[in-house]
């Protein structure tokens, strides 16, 4: 079933708090009603972060956000938005204000945008195998399967892709790596976990252009000589699961997949495994871990997946938007992938830009683009004219960035320098009405929650870490307690087993140097300047 | 499989060398060698917890960090492989500063109370913390809570105490193959918990107490009986007999400082004696019972087509294993009780007669190397008198622990005999012990019984020896007898897999459900590793030498038995006191 639009209902412990729950069960009655149940969908979706109130709903591919709404709200956002494509401006998030394009809700300039690949979706149906051919799919299968495989991986070593599912690793190298190990059994894997909060990019491109991912596989899977794919989709989008499901149906009908493709001798099948819900489970090893049937916990590295992965066999595993870049540059070669974006770093990166910022949604854009940019011109500047706390760039486990850093180029190498990190692009805005602690707090509590409990410093670490945190915003902070964050983050970083918690304490550490003022009056003067925190009164001292 | 650490390697790989700068100092190792493995060839003990040798490593703990040059962050050298060239730092401000940062993360969710638990003093997270001189726990906070599992007959769970290193679960997986734990939840919430969410007590656990040894603190213990022994000695209306089996006499010299491997069994008697027991009889004599009654019925199953492979049954653990996962192959297995039982009957039976006590009035109690007799004394078939045969099995260590809460010194003490007439027992029961030892003392009965001649060597070498699995071929005047003994439960798999496949086919198979059998047993004094395992062995093989009488046939008292009370050998009385059955269990 193909959806002309999706509306993402929040759905949080605060959101249910302040009626999620009636709201959606509202929304799905009204479109029910207003029979178009079977062409928009209904879906949850997890906080963006920053001041937007809640509940919200968001219109995509609209790109129009409403927060926060009431039940009251519903009919009218159905019968005007939805049925009639009146997008009704009163309920529309301060400064959220879409501009009319092509049929579609676009975040607004769009100077910047660069499409690659985001190049189908919003424009082809993507249940449809004719539509993505008619755009030149699976022409770049054609054209890996007439070179050599080495040829393919030069190629894509060639045109300096960096895997987008966070690490940044070369591309090409990996499939060298999985390609040169011995084993006659190889199998490629594509990571569609996307488990960082504020992240829907992958969801997007598997829904809007599942094709891309396939024609990806096939590829990939041609180069280093596997006959076999998963992909690992967490069970929370089920729509993504369909439409690749469907996908593969009709690529397996077209002979696209399958034996024999395209009158070679290559043969490709692949099969979709459903997510276990932890976000661990992204973890490239943890996910091998799971699609074998066992609990989602890192392996032991080296040896890495590319020498041994899958039931102990060479594997080549990549994020979803890395390889929806792969079809494009074997069809326009390595030269054309690499003018775009910068020299270290080329090609686009999808952006989600989510929080405080006055336009909320998604673009794609060549790599090197600044964060000014981004939330400047794209995202039209911080809402109700505030300043810019921290933007936490690819979730909590990504990069922490400071105003200071407006101007660096995001890409993964210039982000590094500055103890940044890229991410998977989501763009978590937090304005300067916001506590530092708070916001320090709540991504902690985010890798509390999702610490997968085999690693010391990661498993009562991030324990203490909150608990700390707690206490300073309850008036509580001890005189060493800063220390004993600094303490407890360093560890955490030099000792935990896997990224998630070597990770983990990243914006903890980069906002204790950058706001030690502020943690530091937390601590010893029990002040809150932002009046987040409920410190206890300041105790007045005895005069005798 | 598990990997060995130190395993020996092909030559091919011996040849293949890397130079490491370990400290400054050059050093060469293997080339497959981890740089734990390095470090401990160069002489460097890393400290661990979540690392076990014989298990595949893990690297949770974070204790065995090491500062490698080039490295962004430091190093568990427990699962990192050597390489050419490499540059460590085992004792940096870097790496010591980690280390003991992560132990007293471990400590902040450990109840600090040492003098209440089981593990005092032998503990691996005390030992740490002392070594690495852990003043105060800088990090403090909540703590987990579970209740202390008490569900098992044998193996006690308190989960406050666990660092979740995992050796437990490894163990079981991998040494025993019974999959009985794993872990549950995540994150700050993770523990250890049988399959389903189930009481240990409800779960496939075998009861072999292997995890008790792998556990690094006082999370596992043995099931104590200690109390219940003690009111039995101070109750006057009872006759407290005790029995201690083959494996106890090269054990418990240990909790007392003597060298490991040393037989003590002069001086346990003394000591049990001392203790307050009004009996110490040896549990020795009746392995040479069992000798009698299971060789009679490998006999009639050999000559008159009777069901084979036979299987040994004296292992309570194995025995549960079979019947959770093997119960195809139950007819299979001896229906002789073990040797623990079989004197436990004949106690409150043969010599409650003889003394003029009623079986009521007689408490049994026994020192096994073993957690899982204690479940098994409390099986229902377990009751030839009208009572349970055995009424309280105390480990090695409990046992200890009762000496020394009289204030006996073992290792002070003068040597006595067993009392008669339970007391006397052959080298073939010594034997009983170690893995391949049950086989072996069997064989020699069978073979003189069989053939009416004198066996020529008495020492089945074939049988003997730490391999997982141990095959031999005897002759017995002309028919070669096939025999196999395996001892871990997963290396008894791997045997009976093939049994079961028909790819191999054998007359009598001995399995032992510990590793290197009961001398490895899950209440033996702790530390129970390869190194003391073999030592312990070593001293029962020695023993054995050492007796005048090595056949189990040719023990006195047993042929008195036989005469006076019990008739003949798998006969009618021996049926009704000696042998059991069985029953099919879940394989969840
Ligand atoms: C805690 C953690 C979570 C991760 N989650 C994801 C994820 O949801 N999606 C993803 O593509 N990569 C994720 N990764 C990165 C993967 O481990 C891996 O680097 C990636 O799949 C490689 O693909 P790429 O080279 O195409 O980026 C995660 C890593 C860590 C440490
Ligand atoms: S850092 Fe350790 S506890 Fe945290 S997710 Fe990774 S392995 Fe699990
Ligand atoms: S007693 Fe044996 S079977 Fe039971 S959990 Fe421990 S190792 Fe596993
Ligand atoms: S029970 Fe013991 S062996 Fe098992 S994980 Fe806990 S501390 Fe480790």
């Amino acid at each position: 079933m193909l959806y002309r639009a999706h509306v993402l209902v929040e759905m949080t412990s605060n959101s249910i708090h302040l009626g999620a729950s009636q709201v959606k069960e509202r929304l799905e009655r009204e479109i029910a009603q207003a029979g178009l149940s079977s062409e928009i969908k209904v879906l949850e979706t997890g906080p963006l972060g920053g001041g937007v109130p809640s509940p919200f709903l968001m219109v995509y591919p609209d790109n129009v956000m409403y927060a926060p709404v009431h039940v009251s709200d519903i009919e009218e956002i159905v019968t005007e938005h939805l049925l009639k494509g009146r997008p009704v401006e009163r309920l529309i998030a301060a400064g959220a204000r879409p501009e009319r394009k092509e049929g579609y809700f676009q975040p607004s300039p769009l100077a910047k945008e660069k499409r690659v690949v985001l190049r189908n979706s919003g424009l082809i149906d993507p249940g449809s195998i004719e539509d993505y051919i008619a755009r030149d799919g699976y022409l770049a299968l054609g054209k890996a399967l007439s070179m050599t495989r080495q040829q393919v991986v030069d190629m894509i070593k060639d045109s300096g892709l960096l895997g987008r599912g966070g690490a940044g690793f070369p591309t090409g190298l990996k499939l060298e790596f999985t390609m040169k190990a011995a084993g006659d059994e190889k199998y490629v894997v594509c990571n569609a976990d996307e488990g960082e909060p504020g992240t829907f990019k992958d969801r997007l491109i598997l829904e809007g252009d599942p094709h891309s991912i396939l024609e990806a596989m096939a590829i990939c899977a041609y180069a280093v000589g596997a006959d076999e794919g998963y992909i690992y989709i967490r069970a929370e989008y089920p729509e993504s699961i369909r439409a690749v499901e469907k996908a593969i149906e009709s690529a397996t009908e077209s002979g696209l997949l399958g034996d024999g493709i395209l009158g070679s001798d290559f043969s490709f099948r692949a099969k979709i495994r459903q997510g276990a819900g932890a976000y661990i489970c992204g973890e490239e090893t943890s996910l091998l871990e799971s699609i074998e049937g066992k609990r989602g916990e890192p392996r032991v590295k080296p040896p890495y997946p590319p020498q041994a992965g899958l039931w102990g066999k060479p594997t080549a595993i990549n994020n979803v938007e890395t390889l929806a870049s792969i079809p494009p540059i074997i069809l326009h070669g390595a030269d054309w992938f690499k003018n775009i974006g910068t020299p270290t770093c080329p090609g686009t990166k999808v952006f989600t830009l989510t929080g405080n910022v006055n336009m909320l949604g998604l673009i794609e854009v060549p790599m090197g683009i600044t964060l000014r940019e981004l939330l400047y011109d794209v995202g039209g500047g911080i809402r109700g004219g505030r300043e810019m706390k921290v933007v936490q760039t690819g979730g909590p486990s990504g990069g922490t960035m400071t105003p200071d850093m407006l101007d660096v180029p995001m890409a993964f190498d210039t982000l590094t320098q500055f103890n940044s990190a890229l991410g998977s692009g989501a763009l978590i805005v937090i304005d300067d009405s916001h506590c530092i602690v708070d916001v320090v707090k709540n991504f902690c509590e985010f890798f509390l929650h999702e610490s997968c409990g085999k690693c010391t410093p990661c498993r009562i670490g991030n324990k203490r870490i909150v608990e700390i945190l707690d206490r300073i915003q309850r008036g509580k902070g001890q005189e060493n307690d800063l220390e004993l964050l600094r303490i407890l983050g360093e560890n955490m970083k030099e000792t935990s087993f896997c990224g998630l918690g070597q990770a983990a304490p990243n914006p903890l550490m980069k906002c204790l140097d950058y706001f030690r003022e502020e943690f530091e009056k937390h601590v010893t003067e029990h002040l809150c300047d932002c009046q987040v925190c409920e410190m206890k009164p300041k105790r007045k001292k005895l005069s005798v | 499989m598990a990997k060995v650490a130190g395993d020996i390697k092909s030559e091919q790989e011996q040849e293949n060398m890397v130079n490491l700068l370990l400290d400054e100092k050059e050093i060469q190792v293997p080339a497959s060698a981890t740089v734990l493995e390095a470090c401990k060839l160069a002489g460097i003990n890393i400290p661990t917890l979540c690392h076990m040798d014989g298990l595949t490593p893990y690297g949770g703990c974070r204790i065995c960090l090491v500062e490698i040059e080039g490295q962004p962050t430091l190093t568990a050298s427990c699962v990192t492989p050597v390489r050419e060239g490499m540059k460590i730092q085992t004792s940096s401000k870097k790496v010591r500063e980690a280390r003991k940062a992560n132990l007293e993360l471990l400590l902040s969710n450990h109840p600090l109370d040492c003098q209440l638990c089981d593990r005092n003093q032998s503990c691996e997270l005390q030992d740490l913390a002392y070594e690495f001189g852990v003043r105060k726990i800088r990090f403090q906070g909540e703590q987990q809570h579970h209740e202390v599992d008490l569900s098992s007959p044998s193996v006690k769970r308190d989960l406050d105490r666990c660092i979740l290193c995992g050796r437990c679960i490894r163990t079981c997986a991998e040494i025993q193959s019974v999959f009985a734990i794993d872990f549950a939840n995540r994150g700050f919430e993770s523990y250890i918990s049988p399959s389903l969410g189930l009481p240990l007590g409800e779960s496939v656990c075998i009861n072999c107490g292997q995890c008790i040894h792998a556990c690094p603190t006082g999370a596992l213990s043995e099931v104590e009986h200690v109390e219940q022994v003690w009111d039995a000695i101070n109750d006057p209306e009872k006759t407290v007999i005790l029995q201690t089996a083959p494996a106890i006499r090269v054990s418990i010299g240990e909790p007392f400082g003597m060298p490991q491997g040393t037989i003590s069994t002069g001086k346990m008697v003394a000591s049990f004696r001392r203790l307050g027991f009004d009996y110490v009889f040896d549990t020795n004599f009746s392995a040479d019972l069992t000798i009698i009654e299971e060789g009679t019925e490998f006999i009639t199953r050999l000559t008159q087509g009777g069901k084979l492979p036979l299987i040994t049954s004296c292992s309570p653990g194995w025995i549960k294993f079979m019947e959770h996962f093997y119960p195809e192959l139950m007819e299979n297995v001896s229906t002789c009780k073990s040797p623990q039982q079989m004197m436990g009957a004949l106690v409150k039976t043969y010599f409650a007669q003889k003394i003029g006590v009623e079986a009521k009035d007689i408490v049994m109690a026994s020192i096994m190397p073993c957690t899982a007799k204690k479940y098994e004394c409390q099986r229902d078939e377990m009751k030839a008198s009208g009572y349970q045969d055995v009424d309280y099995t105390l480990t090695t260590r409990e046992a200890a622990r009762m000496l020394r809460e009289k204030g006996i010194n073992l290792a002070e003490m003068p040597e006595e005999e067993f009392d008669d007439p339970l007391g006397i027992s052959t080298g073939a029961a010594a034997v009983f012990g170690a893995t391949g030892g049950v086989m072996e003392a069997a064989l020699r009965t069978v073979y003189e019984k069989v053939t009416g001649e004198t066996l020529p060597k008495l020492d089945f070498m074939d049988v003997r020896g730490i391999d997982g699995v141990k095959e031999a071929i005897v002759d017995v005047k002309g028919t070669p007898v096939r025999v196999a003994v395996s001892h871990g439960l997963g290396n008894a798999r791997t045997l009976l897999d093939k049994v079961r496949a028909g790819d191999v086919a054998y007359h009598f198979i001995e399995i032992m459900a510990c590793p290197g059998g009961c001398i490895g047993g899950g209440g033996q004094p702790i530390p129970t590793n390869l190194d003391v395992r073999m030592k312990r062995i070593e001293a029962i093989y020695n023993l054995d030498r050492s007796l005048p009488v090595r056949k189990s046939h040719d023990n006195p008292a047993i042929q008195k038995l036989y005469e006076d009370f019990l008739g003949e050998p798998n006969g009618e009385k021996a049926h009704h006191l000696l042998h059991t059955h069985y029953s099919c269990r879940d394989k969840m």
